[in-house]
């Protein structure tokens, strides 16, 4: 599939010297962007390299401090999305921006100018059914946002950039929140849609997809463009991955072999029900050892929240029972598993596992305000909050202008650094850690995982929840893949096949040969 | 002690706190809490009253009075919107100064004789239909029969047309409507309005129609926050809204005729008899709202249903919050 | 080194407001702009009440020289400043106890009622027999004001924390049935000689008095200013200590910033909500007993100008901090006082909703640093 004719070829998107700033950042320093008419052109880069940025420039969601773009031929200003979608131009982002309570038909419906007035929903219903299964978008339009799954959610997005005659379609990281399979439907759906003269912009930070989907790649590191439409025909994912990261990638987490301990965690049996009282554990029994690390995979919202909440006490369970080291506290509260040593690395970092406002030092201590040397009594010793939380934040690297500083002016990076500072200083006998890595850069994610391996090493448990396949296959000692609130499989780490975890992600049980593999190259 | 005079009385009085709650619902599903409609209740209360006074048009005082609870509830939308202030304290300064600015304005009315009132009708044809008629259709104001029309339309405003369902977007996920080219912060600053002009409507309604005259905060004497306690009742649906500001309403008047007789069923009075314990009949009504909001509260959790996700939260483009 | 992806960087993004007014969220706040912007917030404040004052027909400036003049003009006057601001201090704490934790307590009034209430009983019921000494009498009415208000702000606390019942609504509302309560017990019971009023306390059931000493120290004489005042400021320390040094105090601050993160970090977020709302309650009990016992000396029906309201904005000029809380409440209480005499009587509430508005708006400051662009179309 070459979208390289010899004649120079319309572009449907051309972005010229796209300088972005934001406080402190050059996000983009004078990029230049290419999209040809009926290609699938991948955005290539780390977290924080300014493909999201650039992207959301040509989406009309930032405006640019400089630069131009045109869209087939034609010089735009876009001032909102609105604007964008009016010139067909449609971005799927990676949070999804859909209204939960509303029907798929709804959400489509939003922000356009028709109907004027009165809906007729059935109408618009039957029209989004037809338009899905034009594309091979399956999804029940009278059904609302919040009954469907993430991937049924992403067809959702893309639906509404359909909807509204969108020829030009940014995906940022689509493939993110599915399963292998789930992704290959994605393609299919992007295939067909090219081959019908549309174009696509697929941001991604997996070398293994882009080489599979895209027809030519752009490769950006912090800002600035290193490799400028290659077709991806001549060229090597080591050499993508130079260009990506800025030096060779070497895969450098050492591990020292298994070696299973007593078992510290031990679930029977467990059952439990998700915010909106529907079964999200069911039956779930499992095991893990000191000195191991059991990764869960699955794909977003099959019951990885809900088992980190049951392990963390914040969430009851209807049945079953969970011991560590030989102590119950399913059923209990939150400060019970504290007490039992269970720390816990959680999903949202700036909502559940830090306060924003209050100071580093505060955040520092939130497992260990109730003991000595911090707890005097009565009172709080500020003198020892303060050494302590200095200690750690120079043991951790925690990139602070003081401990006074409020939380929510630090990094992703270095709050992730705050929050493993803090729940690893609690010697924990079980780590819970739920998505460790999500939006990190390259840096950050290598210093996420080496703390966890060397949590390992101290004889703990942990349990790594991630979505992120490599990253399971890059640490854990064993793999159990979560679907639909079930354990569907449980792999020792040394005969985990991908395949074969991809499907039981997605439900399948048989190891049928799967599609053609994905997830395999791993490059974190 | 005559239930269709009680009912009837309640669908009157009902009437105000309908309008305030709907104006509070359109507010509160765009994603803004006003607890300024007490406020806004006065300055409309005082400004149709002064202005029915001094021109004789109670319409004109109508019109004013509507308009004054719309103007003051600008200010909400300006610090909550734009200065993205707490809304909560906003909502209070809100009411602090409507009360204030209501006395201040109304300072010679409460000596103001007797106004033009808005005209009351009696419909021919359905005020004979038995049970129903005299309740709602026998010489009620003309606000009140404006009350049966706007349930419906809000109703259908809000769950049957575009710009409804860019309303309930508004006020779930903002982010959402957003990205989809919905104006975000315009269409707050409008419902924030639209709940000010009703809100207006509200005050202007007690001083034209129900209980004409000029009363100090007593004019209002907290319907305002009943108002909200009504919208939380309803679960921010229109016809529920309605539902309990005509209850409520009867259930006041009930408590007031209830002193009226010597005896109530066979027996002596004990609220004719003895006088101090008619205040704890005063206190029936919020307690009642407690009680309300108690069952309420427990069916919300039950059915997992409550208010618009983004309600309180700021909007800023480019944070994550919904 | 580390640095995250913009577009994750929610504090670096710019807002777009208005056409040409651009908000910049502000890195680091300088100490001195949180004072700065609350004087300069109230100063426009009264800037505006004044131009009101001004179309209304009032002549602003003699108002505000009147104000100040009946309130801080000369030692009597500044002594029943002192005696207003009292019960604004321990309601204003109250306040700012509660909003502190993000419960929106606006039942201080009612609680101060039941307050008022709770330490009358101690003398009407009477719990105590006739002849009994202050040094008994005074801390069993501190205590039976105290648990009053407590109880009182339990109820809401508790709807909110094990119904999720909006705690705004219910406390407006025990407002109304605390009046009602009252009204019952000075009307009905307690009333003396059918007046809405009870029976005068005997002297040892009275604070005493800085004119009480007036015998030893001849200044003190005609100063009404009473011992509920150093409750208020033994209370602004007690909530100092609590909330800055104490481990109840920082899971207060930890659930009033994020809930969420302080059911994570293991704190019971619903006996919170039920303990600091009784805590509040019982600051604003203890403000009704004050006032009983050091003002009016008896229960009657209207003992309060609204000090359950106003404590709203006395705990917001302060920034919700204890010692803020005194200097904002002796401000408000000058209000109060002086605003008693000036007509129309909406005034004071007028000026207290200017300031309060003024206060919220002017910390977009505090977030955020304004520029106004002109954009080029």
């Amino acid at each position: 599939m070459s979208a390289a004719p010899a004649a120079a070829p319309p572009l449907a998107v051309a972005m010229r010297g796209i300088v972005k700033r934001f406080p402190g950042v050059v996000a983009n320093d004078g990029v230049d962007f290419d999209l040809g008419v009926g290609e699938i052109h991948a955005l290539l880069g780390e977290n924080g390299a300014g493909k999201s940025t650039l992207m959301n420039v040509l989406d009309g969601l930032y405006r640019p401090d400089a630069g131009e773009i045109l869209v087939r031929g034609q010089r735009v200003e876009f001032r909102s999305p609105r604007d964008a979608i009016a010139a067909g131009l449609g971005m799927v982002h990676q949070h999804f921006a859909l209204v939960p309570t509303q029907t798929v038909t709804e959400n489509v419906l939003i922000g356009l100018d028709r109907p004027r007035f009165r809906i007729d929903i059935r109408r618009y219903d039957d029209e989004v059914a037809d338009l899905a299964a034009r594309h091979g978008l399956t999804v029940d339009p009278r059904a609302r946002i919040w009954q469907l799954s993430v991937g049924e959610q992403q067809r959702v997005e893309i639906l509404k950039m359909l909807y509204r005659g969108a020829r030009i379609l940014i995906l940022d990281e689509p493939t993110a929140v599915l399963a292998p399979q789930e992704a290959q439907d994605l393609f299919r759906t992007l295939r067909s849609m090219v081959a019908d003269g549309a174009s696509v912009v697929f941001i991604s930070h997996k070398l293994g997809e882009v080489a599979q989907i895209a027809d030519r790649v752009t490769v950006m590191r912090r800002g600035t463009v290193t490799a400028a439409g290659v077709a991806i025909a001549g060229t090597t994912t080591a050499g993508l991955a130079r260009l990506m990261v800025g030096r060779d990638v070497v895969e450098t987490i050492e591990r020292t072999p298994f070696v299973p301990g007593p078992v510290v965690l031990a679930m029977r049996d467990v059952e439990a029900e998700s915010d909106r009282g529907l079964p999200a554990l069911r039956g779930v029994s499992l095991e893990v050892r000191s000195g191991e690390i059991l990764g869960v995979a699955g794909v977003a919202g099959n019951g990885q929240s809900e088992l980190a909440q049951v392990l963390t006490g914040l969430r009851h369970c209807s049945r079953g029972s969970v011991t560590v080291n030989g102590a119950e506290i399913a059923n209990r509260t939150p400060r019970d598993a504290i007490s039992q040593h269970v720390a816990h690395v959680p999903e949202d970092r700036t909502g559940v596992g830090t306060a924003p406002n209050l100071s580093v030092a505060d955040n520092l201590i939130m497992k260990t305000y109730r003991d000595a040397p911090v707890s005097r009594r009565w009172s709080i010793d500020t003198g020892a909050v303060r050494r302590f939380a200095s200690r750690l934040r120079e043991t951790y690297s925690i990139a602070a202008p003081t401990v006074d500083t409020e939380a929510r002016l630090l990094s992703g990076g270095n709050l992730q650094r705050l929050i493993l500072a803090r729940e690893i200083e609690s010697n924990p006998r079980l780590m819970v850690a739920v998505q460790p890595t999500r939006g990190l850069d390259v840096g950050a994610i290598v210093t996420v995982h080496r703390l966890l391996l060397d949590q390992r090493q101290t004889g703990s448990a942990t349990i790594l929840i991630s979505e992120d396949l490599d990253e399971i296959l890059a640490l854990a000692d064993r793999i159990a893949v979560l679907y639909e609130g079930r354990l569907v499989g449980l792999f020792s780490a040394a005969e985990a096949d991908v395949a074969e975890i991809g499907l039981r992600m997605t439900g399948g049980t048989a190891s049928s040969p799967a599609e053609p593999d994905t997830a395999t190259q791993a490059v974190s | 002690m005559d239930l269709t005079t009680i009912l009837a009385a309640g669908v009157a009085s009902g009437t105000v706190l309908l309008f305030a709650a709907v104006g509070e619902i359109f507010a509160e599903r765009a994603g803004v809490i006003n607890l300024g409609v007490e406020g806004m209740m006065l300055i409309g209360a005082v400004v149709a009253f002064g202005t029915a006074v001094a021109t004789g048009n109670p319409w004109l005082g109508l019109v004013l009075g509507t308009m004054a609870g719309g103007l003051l509830s600008v200010l909400h939308a300006v610090i909550t919107i734009s200065f993205q202030a707490e809304q909560v304290v906003s909502g209070l300064a809100l009411t602090f100064l409507g009360t204030g600015l209501a006395r201040v304005l109304g300072e010679d009315l409460s000596k103001a004789g007797a106004i033009a009132l808005l005209p009351t009708l009696t419909i021919p044809g359905l005020e004979a239909v038995p049970g129903v008629g005299p309740i709602f259709f026998t010489d009620q104001s003309i606000l009140v029969y404006v009350g049966y029309a706007v349930v419906p339309i809000a109703w259908y405003w809000i769950n049957r047309t575009r710009p409804g369902l860019h309303l309930r977007a508004v006020g779930e996920s903002p982010t959402a409507a957003d990205t989809l080219g919905v104006d975000v912060y315009r269409l707050r600053y409008a419902y924030v309005i639209v709940g000010g002009l009703f809100a207006g409507l509200a005050g202007a309604t007690i001083t034209l129609a129900i209980s004409p005259g000029w009363f100090g905060d007593l004019t209002v004497n907290g319907q305002g926050w009943i108002a909200i306690a009504i919208v939380i009742f309803a679960q921010w649906g229109v016809g529920r809204a309605a539902l309990g500001a005509y209850a409520y309403a009867a259930i006041g008047r009930l408590l007031i005729d209830i002193q009226g007789p010597q005896e109530l069923f066979g027996i002596p009075n004990p609220f004719y008899v003895n006088h101090t314990l008619t205040f704890f009949l005063g206190m029936v009504p919020y307690i009642l709202i407690i009680l309300v909001l108690v069952a309420v509260s427990g069916e919300a959790i039950r059915k997992r249903i409550g208010a618009p996700a983004a309600l309180g939260i700021h909007y800023v483009r480019g944070e994550r919050g919904h | 080194m580390t640095t995250s992806a913009p577009a994750r960087q929610p504090e670096g993004e710019r807002v777009r407001l208005a056409r040409t007014i651009r908000l910049e969220r502000r890195l680091e706040v300088p100490r001195w702009l949180p004072v700065a912007t609350t004087i300069g917030a109230i100063v426009v404040a009264l800037v505006i009440s004044g131009i009101i004052l001004w179309f209304a027909g009032g002549d602003p400036i003699a108002i505000f020289v009147h104000i100040l003049r009946s309130s801080f003009g000369s030692l009597g006057v500044i002594s029943d400043t002192l005696v207003t601001a009292t019960p604004l201090i321990l309601t204003g704490l109250a306040c700012a106890l509660a909003f502190r934790m993000r419960l929106w307590n606006i039942g201080a009034e009612g609680q101060f009622l039941m307050g008022a209430w709770g330490a009358s009983a101690v003398i009407l019921i009477p719990l105590v027999p006739a002849g009994t000494p202050s040094i008994i009498t005074i801390p069993l009415m501190m205590v039976a004001g105290m648990l009053a208000g407590a109880l009182y702000g339990a109820i809401p606390g508790i709807l909110k924390a094990y119904r999720d019942v909006n705690e705004i609504i219910v406390t407006l509302m025990l407002n109304y049935i605390a009046a009602g309560w009252i009204a019952y017990w000075v009307f009905g019971p307690w009333s003396e000689a059918g007046f809405q009023l009870t029976a005068q306390f005997p002297k040892s059931a009275w604070l005493p008095r800085l004119s009480d000493f007036a015998s030893s120290v001849p200044a003190f004489g005609g100063l009404t200013v009473h011992f509920g005042l150093i409750f208020g400021i033994v209370a602004a320390v007690v909530v100092r200590f609590l909330l800055f040094r104490s481990g109840r105090g920082y899971e207060i601050r930890l659930i009033g910033d994020s809930p969420r993160a302080a059911r994570y970090a293991g704190i019971n977020v619903a006996r919170n909500t039920v303990i600091v709302f009784a805590m509040s309650g019982a600051l604003a009990g203890l403000a009704g007993m004050s006032e009983v016992a050091g003002v009016v000396h008896r229960l009657q029906l209207v003992i309060s100008p609204g000090y359950g309201f106003t404590a709203i904005i006395v705990a917001y000029i302060a920034k919700l901090h204890p010692y803020g809380v005194i200097i904002a409440a002796i401000a408000f209480g000058a209000l109060i006082l002086a605003g008693r005499e000036i007509q129309p009587s909406g005034i004071p509430s007028m000026i207290q909703g200017i300031i309060l508005f003024c206060l919220i708006a002017s910390e977009v400051v505090l977030r955020y640093r304004v520029r106004i662009e002109r954009r080029a179309a």
